[in-house]
């Protein structure tokens, strides 16, 4: 049930600084999309307004248009809580919820949201898990708590807990960055699996990455401290590596930068 | 020259001279010694006056002796060391000492008949009698008193972490600042202009609500820092997840932080359990068992200390009574630490 995005002329501020500015692109559903650029670009800042995580942050305030399929997330009416269960998201730090048991933690979304049937719970949590690659290391210890588990597999769990809600966009900042290469590895593999049915955004500052688990990728770039970040340009994977059609992205790709 | 010879011939940079493990005691007890030597010759009596110049000596000796032996920067960290050493026994000398006397003292006519009979037939300068009615009095005022203070105290700082912004809760804060600094006599005095507005006798209640505005300010401060302590990465997870708000705080954010919750109310009703202002004044105290608190004049341990303390004449019997219920009062607090810090652990996660 994955769906499109469609963004146009998106501009997010904390207060009264402006992190991004003007950025429009299409997010293809049953793909990933990478996003690439230096630190401070805002590309944690602009994943986080396509599920309207953004105004958590006090003085988080964002203009432009976000469509979710046909729909403006930003449009009059529409509820935060909603959209947030459509468009998941994980983080760059595994978080697990440390009073909860593994099982509790996957269960978590549905649980807290309420409309869940019990019979149908545990059926969910394994699925959750298997669609995680975690079942076959957990499935014995479900009742033991999540922040027992190692760095790679709290993430795993933290994935498992964002597609039990069944979401239709996945999110994930950073979401190897804490992680060996093994466990990145993993992931990387998971988000292969994870594209036949969401539609995946993932920021990533190695470049390996993005080239290996892509379709599109996204480079953003700013002017210089203090200027808001804008999209420089978004095209096929294989095009932004071997034949990028703005010089900074080369510079940038190839280590040539600032 | 070989590199071994040079390694002869040179002392090693790494390893100084050390000073025995157990030079720090044998120079605790030479001044000690000191201490009273000088003390005994010089004619002063006062055990506190030896100690102040045992510790100073305790301080010079690791001083000089270090410097000597190890050199100066190892002398400073020695002193650094056993002026923390000081300032400890400073610390717990008195708390020591006051728990040693009331158990001491206290013991003395502490027991079942004590614990389960009121002062209703016995004068006060008669042995005999009991504190059923002042633990009575107590367990009703501050259970109340919790009753309200508590959950105002949690909402409040609910308030204040998860939702406040702006002028409000600037202004909240500011109050609850202003509430920590009040004397207990003030917000008795408060309590008892109203009652006097709507012309009302002394009851438990009264004790009650003066208690709570005490407890109050104690539990916004203990509850804010614990729930500062949830990591912001929690609340974001669960948000992310399509939970609203509300049920991110009840069901992530508080089960997270309730051991700390719970420890922070449990320090706030050991504090208020002593409070006797208040309660003389709204309470009034009670020879007899009064089982109602919102009808007529209670008893409380802190109260009955020290009526038994001021209204005896000096009669022993009054005196020892007082310190056995000092002796429960103190042991009442220090149960509520303990369950206190059980809470903590047992909630803590993991
Ligand atoms: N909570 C915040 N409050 C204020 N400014 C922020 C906050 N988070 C990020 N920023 C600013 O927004 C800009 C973009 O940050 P971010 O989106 O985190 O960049 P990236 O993820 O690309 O490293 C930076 O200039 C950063 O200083
Ligand atoms: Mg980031």
């Amino acid at each position: 049930m994955a769906k499109r995005i469609d963004v146009s002329g998106l501009t997010a501020y904390y207060g009264s600084h402006k992190a991004i500015e003007d950025i429009s692109m299409t997010v293809e559903p049953r793909s990933v999309t990478a996003f690439i650029g230096p630190s401070g670009c805002g590309k944690s800042t602009f994943l986080r307004t396509l599920n309207r995580m953004h105004e958590v942050t006090p003085g988080g305030r964002v203009e432009g248009k976000v469509l979710l399929d046909d729909e403006d997330l930003y449009g009059a009416g529409i509820d935060p809580v909603s959209v947030r269960r459509e468009v998941g998201m994980v983080f760059q730090r595994p978080n697990p919820f440390p009073t909860m048991s593994i099982f509790d933690n996957v269960a978590a979304g549905l649980r807290l949201n309420g409309n869940y049937r019990k019979a149908e719970l545990n059926d969910i949590v394994e699925k959750s898990l298997r669609g995680a690659n975690l079942w076959n290391e957990v499935k014995d210890r479900l009742n033991k708590p999540g922040s027992g588990l190692s760095g790679g597999q709290q993430q795993r769990l933290c994935i498992a807990r964002a597609i039990a809600v069944e979401p239709k966009v996945l999110l994930m900042d950073e979401p190897c960055s804490a992680l060996d290469p093994i466990s990145t590895l993993a992931i990387e593999d998971l988000i292969g699996e994870l594209k036949e049915r969401f539609t995946i955004v993932i920021v990533t500052h190695n470049m390996q990455q993005a080239a290996r688990v892509s379709d599109r990728t996204a480079f953003f770039n700013l002017a210089g401290v203090g200027q808001p970040g804008k999209l420089i340009e978004i095209d096929e994977t294989e095009r932004i590596f071997s034949n990028p059609s703005v010089q900074a992205t080369e510079d940038y790709i190839s280590g040539r930068f600032g | 020259m070989s590199t071994a010879a040079v390694a002869h011939k040179r002392p090693s940079t790494l390893r100084g001279a050390r000073l025995p493990s157990w030079s720090p005691w044998a120079i605790a007890a030479g001044s000690i010694a000191a201490a009273i030597g000088i003390g005994a010759a010089a004619g002063l009596h006062s055990r506190v006056q030896w100690g102040v110049i045992a510790a100073i000596l305790f301080v010079l000796a690791t001083y000089g002796i270090a410097a000597r032996v190890e050199g100066r920067r190892q002398a400073k960290d020695r002193v650094a060391t056993s002026l923390v050493w000081v300032a400890f026994l400073l610390a717990v000398v008195p708390l020591v000492s006051l728990i040693w006397v009331t158990v001491q003292r206290g013991v003395k006519v502490l027991d079942v008949y004590f614990l389960t009979h009121s002062m209703g037939v016995v004068a006060d300068s008669q042995p005999g009698g009991g504190i059923y009615h002042a633990i009575l009095g107590s367990l009703e005022q501050v259970g109340l008193a919790t009753l309200i203070g508590a959950p105002i105290g949690v909402l409040t700082a609910i308030y204040l972490v998860e939702y406040g912004r702006g002028r409000l809760a600037k202004a909240v804060t500011f109050f609850v600042d202003v509430m920590t600094g009040i004397p207990s006599i003030v917000a008795g005095l408060f309590i008892l202009s109203l009652m006097l507005m709507l012309d009302m006798q002394p009851f438990g209640f009264a004790g009650s609500l003066a208690l709570a505005i005490l407890m109050m300010p104690v539990v916004v401060r203990s509850t804010e820092e614990m729930l500062k302590l949830v990591p912001n990465e929690l609340r974001e997870a669960s948000l992310a997840l399509g939970v609203p708000k509300w049920r991110t705080i009840l069901k992530v954010v508080l089960p997270t932080s309730i051991g700390g919750i719970t420890t922070g109310i449990m320090l706030a009703i050991a504090r208020i359990a002593g409070e006797t202002a208040p309660v003389l004044l709204l309470v009034f105290g009670n020879q007899f068992i009064n089982a109602n608190p919102f009808e007529g004049a209670q008893a409380s341990l802190p109260l009955y200390i020290y009526q038994q303390y001021s209204n005896s004449a000096g009669a022993n019997a009054a005196y020892d009574r007082a310190w056995a219920a000092s002796l429960t009062l103190i042991a009442f607090v220090m149960i509520l630490n303990l369950v206190a810090r059980g809470i903590a652990r047992w909630k803590a996660p993991r």
